[in-house]
């Protein structure tokens, strides 16, 4: 993001000189009068909103009132986003706290009103989460998943970014690249269906092979094979969008590192594990980073549409657990202990994913 | 004005005039070695299969649905070979019925969502994108924590509950309307323009309203275009909230209606009696229920793919 601006703190003089011009026809009726440059200095409220949102250090001096009143505007439009944020977001934290009682959404005309109504049981629901074998069996299948979508699905973005960014004819590069990103904007209902098409009983595969006197199959019911199946389903919608931070990355890098490894005599294999795939480092312990913070999370819409065709044992995830638990079977305090587990056991991922990839000199997610 | 922005005057040309065609390959530096046959044909057959293996699966969809039952028949299923065209399933679907309502349904609450989805976030991103304002670090600090933690499905299901939005559309919209991550990328944007031209617009008089219409959103229609996008395959794409939120099926968006006929094989209500009279196959209307949910999508993302690439490369900024 490091692109071309002028520094905030040398705006005063530039604007200066720059406003007569600046003020054909952007100014309006109100515009025209006493805020020519000179009458700056004189207005206590202008020249606080200039110096303030030229250095951020500088508006400290000011009072809280003459800030709030320079900035009400901007504080009144973040209001829509933070109200919807507070209520769908922020509110629902609290209503974890059914995961310690006995809820019972019966007991009120409102379901949050129910709440208040609900017996407290402490941990019991945890206790019965701990002792139910269907819950480990969610949790193993997830790290199942998330282990194959690492090792099989994590590389091939890389390895297209590579091959699409060594293609030098700019059409036929546009091109692969508008196909490659579709299926990211297609829905999981239609993923999903599509695969149905190929890989399903009815499939194209399983069609032409009885056609042809051999006995078809289903893979989209078949257990054993159901977690290849996924990860094949994610790398076909995502491995091409996945593409883009790589691109981002790799045009970043000068030219000039390219020439000079070539004067000094490193072929195109090496001018790629010296230049190219270090230049990528960073990308890739950042991705990494968020993908290990968010283990937990393997294909939940995903999952839950493939559910019923290849049978719990094989797809039930942490997430579709829950679902079926809370929204299914209404046991809301069950559900919501189990998805209050994930939540921050998902929360300590990201945190250690973070600090691991600080000790490794990487940025992770946020800074230090 | 290029100049106060930082636009090098002469990049345009010179980019043009060394790329006549856009199908030929620019020429090559002088130190870099010549192409080897093999290493190209091997580039061009995995590209070649990587784009082939999305788009064969999108064909037969496509073809089978334009085919009449006999061609489906004889081809004992799905048609990779089209014979002739015909629009009788598109036709079926959309005069009446339950797909013709739930591609409105799915319509309305896409146009409906992105348009109040965007309103939230330009405004946001641009309350928070003048650095040193009152309070912005607050208000970031709020919103970025939620990508930390999410609150779960169950206390959400139950808040939606407990807000009577249960069988409503706004229960499809409200509970995703924002999208922290958008608001992120369009403030980055906002941040990017350059200070002067917001100063200059501010000394002629022009308060923020009048700065994000005039001045910012008209330096950021890439970004705007893309994030719009973003926001609009999100409602388009969604069923889960449908499925847990709505129990009407006269309300159900398009998505959940492809997961009852195509996925389960139901047969579709409120269809006239062609698929008994033997024209038209039921696996072609299928397909082309398939079809209705991923043409719009099809069609409209690499438009703003072009857009996408801009935005990404250089900025918003320009004189």
């Amino acid at each position: 993001m490091s692109h071309s601006t002028v520094p905030r703190n040398t705006t005063g003089a530039q604007t200066a000189e720059q406003s007569p011009e600046g003020s054909g026809d952007a100014a309006g009726p109100r515009g025209r009068g006493g805020k020519k440059p000179g009458g700056r200095p004189g207005r206590p409220r202008r020249s606080g909103k200039r110096s303030g949102r030229a250095s951020g250090e500088a508006s400290g001096k000011l009072g809280l009132k003459l800030r709030f009143r320079r900035d009400r505007t901007l504080v009144l439009m973040t209001v829509p986003a933070l109200l919807l944020v507070l209520v769908f977001n922020y509110v629902p934290i609290l209503g974890n706290v059914v995961a310690f009682q006995d809820y019972d959404p019966y007991l009120s005309e409102n379901g949050f009103v129910a709440i208040f109504e609900s017996p407290w049981i402490g941990f019991e629901q945890f206790e019965r989460i701990f002792a139910d074998s269907a819950f480990w069996h969610a949790v193993q299948n997830t790290f199942v998943l998330f282990f194959l979508q690492l090792v099989l699905y994590f590389p091939i973005p890389i390895l297209l970014a590579l091959l699409i960014n060594s293609v030098v004819r700019p059409r036929v590069r546009a091109v692969a690249q508008a196909i490659m990103y579709l299926p990211h904007f297609f829905s999981w209902v239609l993923v999903v269906t599509v695969f149905m098409q190929i890989f399903g009983g009815a499939g194209i595969i399983a069609q032409t092979l009885r056609r042809h006197g051999y006995e078809g199959f289903d893979l989209m019911t078949d257990p054993e094979v159901f977690k290849y199946l996924v990860t094949a389903e994610t790398v076909w919608k995502d491995a091409g969008w996945g593409i883009i931070v790589f691109l981002a990355a790799l045009s970043s890098v000068s030219n000039d590192l390219y020439e000079a490894a070539a004067m000094d005599g490193a072929g195109r294999w090496r001018r790629m594990w010296h230049i190219t795939l270090p230049a990528l480092r960073p990308v890739i312990a950042l991705l990494l980073v968020l993908r290990v913070g968010d283990a937990l999370t393997v294909g939940f819409e995903q999952l839950l549409l493939q559910r019923q065709a290849v049978g719990v044992a094989a797809s039930e995830v942490l997430d579709t657990y829950v679902w079926w638990n809370g929204i299914r079977n209404q046991d809301f305090s069950y559900a919501a202990a189990a998805g209050l587990i994930k939540g921050v056991v998902g929360l300590a991922l990201v945190l250690t994913a973070n600090k691991v990839a600080h000790l490794m000199g990487e940025q992770g997610v946020y800074k230090k | 004005m290029t100049a106060v922005l930082g636009t090098p005057a002469g990049e345009q040309p010179t980019k043009k005039a060394k790329r006549p065609s856009p199908w030929a390959a620019p020429p090559r530096p002088v130190w870099e070695e010549k192409p080897s046959g093999a290493g190209q044909a091997g580039k061009g057959l995995a590209l070649g299969l990587a784009c082939l293996a999305i788009l064969f699966p999108l064909w037969i969809v496509v073809v089978t649905s334009l085919q009449t039952k006999k061609t489906i028949d004889e081809a004992g299923g799905l048609v990779v070979i089209p014979k002739g065209v015909t629009f009788i399933a598109y036709q079926e679907l959309l005069t009446g019925g339950q797909v013709q309502r739930a591609t409105l349904v799915s319509i309305g609450v896409t146009v409906v969502g992105t348009l109040f989805s965007m309103a939230v976030s330009v405004l946001c991103a641009y309350g928070l994108s003048r650095s040193g304002s009152l309070g912005h670090r607050w208000i970031l600090m709020t919103l970025l924590a939620t990508m930390f933690f999410g609150a779960g499905l169950i206390p959400t299901y139950l808040l939606v509950q407990a807000l009577g939005l249960t069988d409503t559309y706004l229960a499809l919209i409200l509970p995703s309307a924002v999208s922290v991550f958008n608001i992120l990328v369009l403030r980055s944007f906002f941040m990017n323009i350059s200070q002067e031209l917001i100063d200059s617009a501010r000394i002629d008089g022009a308060g923020d309203w009048r700065i994000l219409f005039r001045i910012v959103l008209p330096l950021s229609r890439a970004v705007v275009a893309v994030i719009a996008l973003f926001y609009a395959v999100g409602y388009w794409s969604a069923w889960f909230n449908a499925s847990i939120y709505l129990t009407d099926q006269d309300m159900m968006p398009l998505q959940n209606v492809m997961i009852q006929l195509v996925q389960k094989q139901e047969r579709p209500v409120g269809l006239s009696a062609q698929i008994n009279t033997g024209q038209l196959s039921p696996l072609a209307i299928q397909m082309a229920v398939m079809v209705l949910a991923l043409l719009p999508v099809a069609v409209l993302s690499p438009f703003v793919q072009k857009h996408f690439k801009k935005g990404m490369l250089t900025g918003a900024v320009k004189g």
